[in-house]
């Protein structure tokens, strides 16, 4: 693998794979009664947190810990951030005390490839603004592949809020690049120009975007996306968009429903659906942890594990 | 005196292009004619492949002083200007303070004087404080010097206020300067909406944040009979609706920057993924908004190739995409780029990129300048069409190295610049003793 991951476009299909794979094998890992291998130790990994997160950071930090790497976590309220330092100095500061990977998670598209433009450490993106979560996409197909046992040839729909969304990047440029057909769809206010140019189809219609599909992945609108005249009231947003259970229906038998968090329950998706038997959002939390051992151990050399 | 032979003269307002001898006694042009011989003169030998024109002028540059002088002054400013072929440039207002009254102006002009390198025309602001509310006042920004209004940074804020403008400057000659932008569409973009912004995630600007506001102002251009003319234009819609204005009378010009010409949105991704040096407003189009500014360029429709010189800190560009200020240099690059895209191409003759570069804009700003005349300011550019040029960054003698151009090999460069009849610039790396 390259020094960083910034992004899924960055990767080749063999380095998807890969890291799909040796996920399998980190899986194995939790369910054992002692949960940690040696496989990073001596190795420092910070997580640079300028968005607030749960999930991410977590999930992030119990793989850095699974490893036996040393972690440590900084959060940056942004507010700070505004008052005084630099992204490009607090990365210096951090690099300066000689970590081996910094996890980055920022509001702004592109700080990842800042930072390893002047960084030695190795950056692992955790989601910059509206570009990319890499990680994510590639737990959603970690996932996706456990269930269907392929990614070529599946249907998968992506509903919601297209213009905003860094997991729909990420999602739409692995699920391509493994040759399933992507649809992504939602209101025309939040679909960027451009994005039917990036081998997706794109449809504002859920009917048509789930029909048939083999995978729904939903996508968390925000409360914000009013104020910017996107969307009327969170009320009509889910009389049009919101996956309900009449609408699963049209999906195959076996659709998978997925939502990379946090939902918003009775917005994008009703509750019997994010709790119904096809949902498989609690089984992406777990997967997230084995799927960044993997790209932490992978990024870290990937020696020590045979 | 001195008489500069060979090379060939290239003045289109004279109908010139060919070998021309030119005796320049004082500031003055004497006389511009064949095998002049004037006893007593320096013979200055100008080296075959050397062209002579008028010289060039920069109407859209921000020098940054007052108040800014950690990006740029007047004196690197022209500094930077002179090295890259211009005689004379235009500042505009958006200064700390704004340029919007008589002090402002005869401070940069007197720090024009101390550096003494190119001329320098300030350029006022249309409202007070460029905040789009009250006018400035204009009649004595004119008798200051100041040669045209611009709330350039944004848009005259209200069409009302824009009529006004047009009618009371009118009274004066002054163009109104537009920085074509309707901000609510712009809102908080970044980039040009299209697939590089999309694939980046980035916020998109769309092209008709520009055309509407041009369409605004070329409208009240018709009510007003006054003169706009459309600053830095990105977006194929703009150029349509400038011919839409200039076809119904309009008095509207335009002007496009080498950046716009020369590059596209595509240089977001690569080869510097986010690159703040490729971060400007308007920002990079997609390849047809590139390909119509081309067009316009050979065709006629567009008046002036102006930079946008807009220097800024390392510090303030050295941060995220989204969070760093809009502009990048360009007054040390434009002749290179201007050659190597549009003359070495084909897309324009030496004689049309002559009046882009100084004809026009010294007729749409009443200035001196535009013509090798006999009695005429002895304002010259000299350029060398075909010197191999390596774009350096840190070579470059504005106080502000932000540009993308750096390492960029362009045909095409400056050889010397006299200004008033002084050399202020000459380039090393031309054989040339003047």
């Amino acid at each position: 693998m390259k020094k960083d991951l910034l992004g899924i476009a960055d990767l080749s299909q063999e380095e998807i794979y890969l890291v799909l794979d040796t996920a399998e094998a980190m899986r194995e890992i939790a369910q054992r009664p002692i949960k940690k291998v040696p496989t990073l130790r001596g190795k420092t990994v910070v997580n640079l947190f300028f968005e607030p997160s749960t999930r991410t950071r977590t999930s992030f930090e119990i793989a850095e810990k699974r490893l036996s790497a040393d972690t440590l976590n900084i959060a940056v309220a942004t507010s700070s951030v505004l008052k005084g330092e630099t992204l490009a100095d607090t990365a210096m500061n951090i690099e300066a005390m000689a970590p081996d990977m910094i996890v980055l998670r920022h509001a702004s598209s592109g700080a990842p490839h800042f930072l390893s433009r002047i960084c030695r450490s190795r950056v692992i993106n955790a989601g910059d603004g509206m570009h990319e979560h890499p990680t994510q996409a590639l737990l959603d197909a970690f996932t996706i592949r456990e269930h269907k046992k392929r990614i070529g040839g599946l249907k998968v729909a992506i509903v919601g809020d297209l213009l905003h969304s860094r997991v729909l990047r990420s999602n739409a440029l692995l699920l391509t690049k493994l040759g399933a057909e992507v649809w992504a769809c939602g209101p025309r206010t939040l679909v960027p120009p451009g994005l039917d140019r990036l081998g997706v189809h794109v449809s504002t219609s859920v009917d048509r975007a789930v029909e048939g599909a083999d995978v729904v992945m939903m996508l968390r609108i925000q409360q914000e996306r009013m104020q910017g005249a996107f969307v009327p009231s969170l009320r009509e947003y889910f009389q049009v968009f919101g996956m309900t259970v009449e609408r699963v229906a049209r999906a195959k038998p076996d659709v998978i429903i997925m939502h990379p968090g946090p939902m918003n329950r009775g917005v994008e998706i009703a509750s019997d659906v994010a709790d119904g038997p096809y949902s498989v959002i609690l089984e992406q939390v777990a997967n997230g942890v084995a799927v960044r051992m993997a790209v932490l151990y992978l990024l870290a050399g990937g020696a020590g594990m045979d | 005196m001195r008489l500069l032979k060979g090379g060939r003269l290239v003045d289109p307002v004279n109908g010139r292009d060919g070998a021309f001898d030119v005796l320049i006694e004082g500031d003055r042009i004497a006389r511009v004619g064949h095998d002049i011989s004037a006893e007593g003169a320096t013979i200055v030998d100008i080296p075959a492949g050397l062209i002579l024109c008028p010289g060039l002028i920069d109407m859209h540059v921000h020098l940054r002083e007052p108040g800014q002088e950690h990006k740029e002054t007047v004196a690197t400013g022209t500094a930077a200007a002179v090295a890259g072929g211009f005689t004379a440039v235009a500042c505009m207002p958006n200064t700390s303070p704004v340029n919007d009254n008589a002090g402002v102006t005869e401070y940069i002009l007197k720090k024009a004087r101390d550096a003494s390198l190119a001329r320098v025309y300030p350029i006022g602001a249309v409202s007070r404080g460029q905040l789009g509310e009250q006018l400035a006042d204009i009649a004595e920004l004119r008798h200051a010097g100041c040669v045209a209004i611009s709330d350039d940074g944004r848009p005259v804020a209200t069409a009302l206020l824009m009529r006004r403008a047009l009618e009371y400057a009118g009274m004066f000659n002054m163009p109104v300067i537009e920085h074509c932008e309707e901000q609510t569409l712009k809102g908080d973009g970044v980039a040009h909406e299209g697939l590089h912004a999309a694939t980046l995630g980035l916020r998109g600007i769309p092209g008709e944040a520009e055309s509407i506001m041009a369409l605004r102002d070329i409208a009240l251009a018709e009510l007003t009979a006054g003169v706009v003319h459309i600053a830095h234009m990105s977006a194929r819609q703009t150029l349509d609706a400038v011919r839409y204005g200039k076809a119904r009378g309009a008095r509207v010009t335009c002007e496009v920057t080498p950046h716009h010409f020369a590059m596209t949105d595509e240089m977001l991704g690569m080869p510097i993924p986010y690159d703040t040096n490729m971060k400007m407003n308007p920002p990079l189009r997609d390849a047809a908004d590139r390909d119509t500014m081309l067009r316009g360029l050979a065709d006629g429709s567009i008046d002036v190739i102006a930079t946008d010189h807009a220097p800024h800190h390392y510090d303030e560009k050295q941060v995220e995409f989204d969070r760093a200020p809009f502009g990048i240099t360009g007054l040390e690059t434009a002749v290179s780029l201007c050659f190597d895209r549009l003359v070495h191409r084909e897309i324009v003759s030496v004689g049309r990129l002559v009046e882009l570069l100084s004809t026009n804009p010294a007729r749409i700003l009443g200035i001196p300048g535009g013509a090798l005349a006999e009695g005429a300011c002895a304002d010259i550019s000299i350029l060398a069409p075909d010197l191999p040029v390596v774009v350096s960054a840190a070579r470059m003698r504005s106080k502000s190295k932000n540009m993308p151009f750096d390492g960029w090999q362009l045909r095409g460069g400056v050889a010397a610049t006299i200004v008033g009849g002084r050399t202020v610039y000459v380039n090393d790396q031309v054989n040339l003793r003047i």
